[in-house]
């Protein structure tokens, strides 16, 4: 018999949003018992790859009214006002507790915490610790978190299932991969708080790690994944391995280049207005893109980059509010940023969607919750704007946390008999799985081929033949991921077998990703289209939804977008 | 890729440290030829035998920007952030084996449990004497106040991304395993320099344990291979300091006046 732990509730994600919501749950409850599972250590998360800041209303010439009209504006009105509104009132409370727990903000002389301009926010809301702003907020709560002994974790455990009884979550199965060995988590409701799936494309900022597992645990178990086609390509990313160097960058008043010396952004009109280098991440990356296409981009041995020019802000300002910029540049592309310009190109970023989550965190599944960059609880829309992840991460963290507790209270124990059956047949699963040679398909080749056909089907700028042959390729990849071959029949931290696993939950992503882009033919925040140039809200102002469906394309449905007081209007800066 | 970069490619023998305990009664190597990229950091290399010649490699990583701290081992002999490290400046031969000082799991993965333990040991949280009590000390923005200079008191040391490096460096940790040891001693010596927290004492208690700051015989090599300039070393001394202090105050005082 394979082993059982019983919670109140079951957290899987270790990032922000995870330890987030462990730390809501087991403040709010002394008495109840949180489990936190975790595919690697909390302070691996990748999170801690976050460098800008993260967004609240902090200053007394800012609102709610103008945090919420910027971000829905920077959604292209695609996401939903109730959510928004909640969000920006909620924000600076957060960011008000992390640094009740020891995040060392950046600050100003009078001791209040310091804030920074980012793009498509029209006051300085940015909170910031230098430029290392998701690697403090990461550390923070997860050295807060140890307070909580009623916070059990599970480190190194990777989830290769929800556990669902008469449609209800009741926990995990969960590999332990430092002895191979399965285990049933169960708790009265699990929240999934595992992050984006960046690495469905080549060129990306995220870690190795960012591979969709939670939002295909969702998905397998009948939860829509919303907008998925809206995939956020970051301006600012070093040329060959696409490490992130942050907006901050620009909100502390870099310029970015042509091949011709030229600040394009104030040479040419890509629609940003007097915002500039400031403007939102979507226009700022087709505009880099159409530079490239009008021959003002600089070659190099990866195709061709713009120039991030910091040189002006001099030694001094770089290394108070930028220095691991400097680091970055210095060490993985050779440059000083205080004497040179950064060659940088458009690098995805974020995942604009996820699994579909309402204003509480709640899926449709009774007793399952999701928060952070997994979930799309529409605060994003079609275009997330920097800074606004972070904090998204605290305030649907804690509603996800409170919620699931709230939830867990209400409702009786699952029968653990029939859950630990049902992991029962995932250590079957897996333990076939282990060096099986259902054909002679690497899993890094099928792995490579699937980014490929991602990065030409779903780029910055998209077409409907490309997106239908790509819709396509992700049909083909899907049957050879049936014929992979796998080398380690060990037990004992067996990468091989999480990478195949990791595989099917790109492919997953990936799917619902392209057949929910090629449905929609309008342009809308990083959706844009080459066949059909402008926003329609007529037809289009809906979210996507992608329904798995065993052995076939997913189903793709839409939701109505929730508006408010902010009409929709042309968006322009 | 052009084929001018393809023409400076080179291979390189990598040796990598192998060890499975489901198969193996010891450590073993085994050794690869990998066409290098003249850009490639050394998890790069390693990353490619897992992708291209050998799939049952077992290893850590994630962020590729020296953030994440998971991939440090130990290259030619030094442990090192195999991210953060070009493969350009090593000779043709790079043996990579397992960070020294930890138990191993397998391959390149070493036991981190240990460390888990210590790290919270030191409590690595704002203590407050009466948590409701904090409360009172917020400005109106519902935060602490705190001058650049009070961060900057300490600023560095929060910078740690336990990588452990300073473990596999420390020639205490090697002697004796349940030395607390520098990242754990930096992150307790960084709460206590907090303007917020005053959990000062029950740190300094800690310190004053056996195997905790007075076992440092300071030989700075925690801080020569720290990747993130935290200066553990510094940190140590420091809060030896602290704790004498403290401890001296004891006599003068009564516990808890500052």
């Amino acid at each position: 018999m394979i082993e059982v732990s019983l919670h109140d509730i079951v957290i899987v994600g270790g990032g922000a949003a995870g330890l987030r919501a462990a730390i809501a749950a087991a403040e709010a409850d002394p008495s109840a018992s949180i489990g936190l599972v975790s595919k690697v250590y909390p302070m691996r998360s990748h999170t801690v790859s976050a460098e800008g800041g993260a967004a609240a209303v902090a200053r007394d010439d800012d609102n709610l009214e103008m945090h919420g009209y910027d971000t829905v504006k920077g959604s292209d009105f695609l996401g939903d006002q109730n959510v928004i509104e909640y969000f920006v009132e909620e924000a600076p409370k957060e960011l008000a507790l992390l640094e009740n727990w020891g995040c060392p903000w950046s600050r100003n002389e009078d001791g209040t915490v310091a804030t920074r301009a980012f793009g498509g926010m029209t006051v300085k809301r940015t909170w910031y610790a230098a430029d290392k702003v998701g690697f403090h907020m990461l550390h923070s709560l997860f050295q807060h978190s140890m307070r909580f002994d009623n916070i059990v974790r599970y480190d190194e455990f990777f989830v290769t299932k929800l556990l669902i009884e008469d449609g209800r979550a009741c926990g995990v199965a969960s590999l332990d991969i430092r002895t191979g060995e399965m285990k049933a988590i169960l708790g009265r409701a699990v929240v999934i708080a595992s992050g984006g799936a960046g690495k469905v494309f080549p060129f990306t900022t995220n870690g190795m790690i960012k591979t969709g597992d939670g939002m295909s645990l969702a998905y397998r178990a009948g939860v829509a994944l919303k907008d998925m086609e809206f995939v956020q390509y970051h301006p600012t990313g070093l040329p060959g391995t696409g490490i992130l160097i942050t907006e901050a960058t620009r909100g502390e008043g870099g310029y970015l280049r042509n091949s011709e010396g030229a600040r394009f952004l104030v040479e040419y009109d890509y629609g940003v207005g007097t915002k500039a280098e400031l403007g939102p991440r979507d226009m700022i990356s087709r505009a880099i893109i159409q530079e490239f296409e009008a021959g003002r981009g600089v070659p190099d041995r990866f195709g061709e980059h713009a120039n991030l020019d910091l040189t002006h802000l001099g030694e001094e300002k770089i290394m108070a509010r930028l220095p691991f910029v400097r680091e970055l540049a210095k060490t993985y592309v050779g440059v000083d940023p205080v004497y040179e310009p950064i060659p940088i190109r458009p690098v995805v970023h974020y995942m604009m969607g996820g699994i579909d989550t309402d204003i509480t965190a709640g899926t449709s599944i009774p007793g399952l919750y999701a928060a952070g960059e997994v979930a799309c609880a529409s605060l994003n829309g079609a275009n997330r704007l920097g800074s606004n992840s972070l904090t998204e991460c605290l305030v649907f963290g804690a509603s996800a946390g409170l919620n699931a507790l709230k939830f867990s209270k209400d409702t009786g124990d699952g029968n653990e008999a029939q859950l630990t059956a049902q992991a029962q047949e995932e250590e079957a699963r897996i333990e076939a799985l282990r060096g099986s040679k259902n054909g002679e398909e690497r899993i890094s080749h099928v792995r490579r081929d699937l980014n490929t056909a991602m990065e030409e089907g779903c780029g910055v700028y998209r077409k409907q033949d490309t997106m239908q042959a790509c819709v396509e390729a992700v049909d083909q990849i899907k049957a050879r991921v049936s014929q992979l071959e796998l080398e380690d029949s060990s037990k004992v931290f067996n990468t091989e077998v999480i990478a195949a696993l990791e595989l099917v939950a790109m492919v997953d992503v990936a799917e619902a990703l392209v057949n929910s882009a090629v449905l929609r033919k309008e342009s809308r925040g990083a959706h844009t289209c080459r066949d059909f140039p402008t926003r329609d809200d007529q037809n289009y102002l809906h979210h996507s939804v992608a329904y798995y469906q065993p052995g076939a394309r997913p189903r793709i449905d839409k939701k109505e977008v929730a508006l408010g007081h902010w009409e929709p209007e042309e968006r322009k800066y | 890729m052009s084929a001018a970069a393809e023409q400076k490619q080179k291979i390189k023998t990598i040796v990598i440290t192998r060890f499975d305990p489901d198969k193996d009664d010891g450590r073993r190597t085994e050794e690869y030829q990998v066409p290098v990229d003249e850009d490639w950091k050394v998890l790069d290399a390693i990353n490619y035998i897992k992708d291209e010649l050998d799939p049952s490699v077992s290893h850590r990583w994630s962020c590729r920007m020296a953030v994440c701290g998971s991939c440090g081992m130990m290259v030619n002999g030094e442990p090192t952030l195999t991210c953060k490290t070009a493969l350009k400046d090593y000779p043709d031969r790079v043996e990579i084996e397992p960070l020294a000082n930890f138990p191993v799991v397998r391959d390149l993965v070493v036991d981190l449990d240990g460390f888990m333990d210590k790290f919270k040991k030191v409590k690595p949280w704002i203590v407050r004497a009466k948590e409701e009590a904090a409360k009172e000390d917020f400005n109106e923005k519902g935060t602490y106040s705190q001058s650049p200079e009070q961060l900057a008191t300490f600023k560095q040391f929060s910078m740690c991304i336990n990588c452990m490096l300073c473990y596999s460096a420390c020639p205490v940790v090697a002697n004796e395993p349940e030395f607390l040891g520098p990242a754990a001693i930096a992150l307790g010596h960084r709460y206590n320099l907090d303007s917020r927290d005053e959990g000062n004492d029950e740190r300094n208690d800690i310190f004053r344990d056996e195997g905790t700051v007075f076992s440092c015989s300071f030989a700075n090599e925690c801080s020569e291979v720290c990747p993130k300039k935290v200066d553990p070393a510094g940190a140590v001394n420091q809060a030896k300091f602290g704790a004498v202090i403290d401890w001296a105050k004891g006599f003068v005082v009564p516990r808890g006046g500052k």
